[in-house]
């Protein structure tokens, strides 16, 4: 177990930064999920973290020791690729047993570690297999083996479940949740699927192009979004964000065609916001009723449990999601309600978190 | 591409067919010349019914050009060249590809040259570098005035000189010093994954590690390609071995051939020749048969 700490992190290929100075702080013991989109820089930071990409700027300490100019056997780190990257010629008693042997530990208690990892895994019956004679699931399950065994310090996974089918994806996911409760080792965890984030994470770190958007628990994510990036990336359907200015008396939205009347406190007249609901925070309500607005029908996606229901809201898009049995059709008119404490502001200039509106239920104009 | 025509089917197999005819046909015609008695193989035209005396004939050539040592220094050549060129290239391909030190693409295009300065063409340089290694220290020594400077201050004169002609590594060290296998190599470690580079590191194994354990057993097809066509090549050189081995203990079969050939003037014994020919072309020809499975593998397909 081991405490993470980075401060003023940065990475240059050549000219170009694609990290911009990254601080966190990770806790001994904690499972961490870095999220993000493609390219933002996740896997960068995590190969720094590894000792496989140089640190441009700033330094990089586990457990209080700067690490910036360790080998990356020197620092205690275990990694899971996402290509699983087992070696093609080795069986996969060898796979996982390669780090001790390059340890110099004897084959006795090689063939035993081996083989503790592989019951704890379930990999007992291939360990004489070679990696091509296995399915994905059990390369990757090989490829945790191959990490286990050094009892490492932290655990690095670089979007280890990604090249899975939906289903083995579900089971490794509760399998390394399970594992991680059981080694208790530091796990920093990489993924773009926000699922995979929110399911696994003691707390989640969301990044976009290569910067810290927000730091905290999934619920705190969720809850809170830190930014206008976070609060469009993380849930599914994304949170609708609607465009407004402040006024005198309020908020007016979509071009003036909708109002808010929330108290401006202190923003001067005229400032951009953005003014975000979740899918699931919007209720169906009846025709007519006080303080709903009324949308128009595009498109309604089945999901089973529940429906989602894109809708035109004076030109821009909508969505709701509800669990109740209701099927509008396409082109017809629902009457959209949702609190005042479900409504998220950010500054459409900075597309930082606003918390100084304190909002009512918007009126039709 | 798998296609169901009976008819394409039937005209490649044609073709194929009239390929190997062609290939193997000169070589029907060395074994059946080996096997006539010196009136029959200089008959016009000659006849293509096998004769009786192949085994003396064999016989005869085996004793005739003394090819039993002549075998011997053509497999230690052969071989140590194969072998020195498969080490010099997956070390040479490994620095090259694995590691970033400055001049990295000079070396890489330095080597590249090489592929255009075949041993013939270089062949009178190579043969005065064999002569006396040291030379080209000496002549440095010479110009700067090194040698100059010793001579003053000790009054020893300096004399650098370590000979190679007549011997193996005369014979296999230039050979060895060719691009081509680096080549291969370097093709080669392109395809590996760099996370499988980067597993072996996190694993803790240091470059030489990586490369003994992981890239080698990776490049076992290729090391046989390669030790097979060097193998071969070498077996085959004539104009280098004739060169340096003014002394028959380390002449090679491929060019002590000649000795069979019949002068101008003397019996024309082309079926002895010809049964030589036989026994020089079989070591070779047992190889590839061995070695044809891991060659096509080597030359073909990465496996993943
Ligand atoms: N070796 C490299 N040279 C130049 N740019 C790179 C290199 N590796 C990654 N990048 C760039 O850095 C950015 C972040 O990459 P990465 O950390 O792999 O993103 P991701 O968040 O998808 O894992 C990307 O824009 C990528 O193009
Ligand atoms: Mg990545």
């Amino acid at each position: 177990m081991a405490s993470i700490t980075i401060r003023g992190v940065r990475k240059n290929y050549g000219k170009t930064q694609v990290v911009h100075g990254v601080d966190l702080d990770f806790a001994s013991g904690e499972f961490v999920v870095i999220l993000g989109p493609s390219g933002c820089g996740k896997s960068t930071l995590l190969r720094m973290i590894a000792g496989l990409e140089e640190i441009s700027d700033g330094t990089i300490a586990i457990d209080g020791t700067v690490v910036n100019q360790l080998e990356p056997r020197e620092r205690g780190c275990a990694m899971v690729f996402q290509n699983y990257a087992l070696y093609p010629h080795m069986s996969v008693a060898q796979n996982i047993g390669y780090s001790l042997k390059v340890a110099g530990v004897p084959a006795a208690e090689r063939t035993q570690r081996i083989q503790a990892v592989a019951r704890t895994l379930e990999l007992e019956h291939l360990l004489d297999r070679k990696p091509m004679a296995l399915s994905g699931g059990q390369r990757q399950r090989v490829a945790m083996g191959r990490a286990m065994i050094r009892e490492p310090k932290v655990f690095l996974f670089d979007e280890p479940l990604s090249n899975l089918d939906a289903k083995l994806r579900v089971q490794m996911r509760s399998e390394i949740r399970k594992l991680h409760r059981r080694l208790n080792a530091t796990s920093v965890f990489v993924t773009h699927d926000q699922v995979e984030a929110m399911t696994l994470a003691d707390r989640l770190v969301v990044m976009n192009g290569g910067r810290v958007e927000q730091v905290g628990t999934p619920g705190e994510i969720y809850t809170r979004p830190a930014s206008r990036f976070v609060a469009t990336f993380v849930g599914a359907p994304a949170m609708n964000m609607l465009e407004g200015t402040v006024e005198l008396d309020g908020l007016s939205l979509l071009g003036g065609s909708r109002r808010l009347a929330v108290p401006r406190a202190g923003l001067p007249v005229g400032t951009k916001v953005a003014m975000g609901v979740r899918p699931e925070a919007v209720r169906l309500v009846a025709p007519g009723t006080s303080g709903a607005l009324d949308a128009t029908v595009d498109l309604v996606e089945e999901l089973g449990a529940g429906r989602v229901i894109y809708v035109d809201l004076d030109g821009s898009p909508f969505s709701v999601m509800t669990s109740e049995a209701i099927h509008p059709e396409p082109g017809s008119t629902v009457w959209l309600k949702f609190s005042a404490d479900d409504m998220h502001f950010y500054a459409s200039e900075t597309g930082g978190r606003l918390d100084v509106f304190k909002a009512s239920v918007p009126e039709p104009a | 591409m798998v296609e169901r025509t009976p008819f394409l089917n039937f005209f490649t197999h044609l073709i194929l067919f009239a390929g190997f005819v062609f290939c193997i046909a000169p070589f029907v015609i060395v074994t059946i010349a080996a096997s006539h008695n010196l009136k029959d193989v200089n008959d016009v035209p000659m006849s293509l019914l096998p004769g009786s005396d192949f085994w003396i004939n064999i016989k005869t050539a085996w004793v005739t050009a003394d090819l039993g040592p002549k075998l011997l220094n053509s497999f230690i050549v052969a071989g140590g060249t194969a072998i020195g060129k498969v080490i010099v290239s997956a070390l040479t391909a490994f620095s090259i590809v694995y590691f970033r030190f400055p001049g990295r693409m000079l070396m890489f295009w330095l080597i590249f040259i090489t592929l255009m300065l075949p041993l013939e063409v270089r062949i009178v340089p190579t043969y005065a570098v064999v002569a006396n290694v040291l030379e080209p220290y000496q002549a440095i020594m010479d110009v700067t005035g090194l040698s100059w400077l010793i001579e003053k201050i000790s009054g020893v004169q300096v004399s650098l000189s370590l000979g190679l002609l007549n011997s193996y590594s005369g014979l296999i060290l230039p050979l060895v010093a060719t691009a081509t296998g680096t080549f291969l190599y370097r093709q080669f470690f392109l395809t590996v994954p760099d996370e499988l580079t980067e597993a072996a590191r996190m694993d803790g194994a240091g470059p030489l590690r990586f490369f003994i354990d992981i890239l080698l057993p990776l490049s076992r097809n290729n090391m046989a390609a390669l030790g097979t066509i060097m193998f071969l090549w070498a077996w085959n050189q004539y104009l280098w071995p004739l060169l340096i081995t003014t002394d028959q203990s380390h002449a090679m079969a491929v060019t002590e051939l000649k000795q069979l050939i019949p002068n101008v003037g003397g019996s024309p014994e082309w079926h002895i020749a010809m049964a030589g020919t036989l026994i020089v072309m079989l070591p070779p020809m047992i190889l590839v048969v061995l070695m044809q499975r891991w060659f096509v593998r080597g030359l073909i397909a990465t496996e993943k």
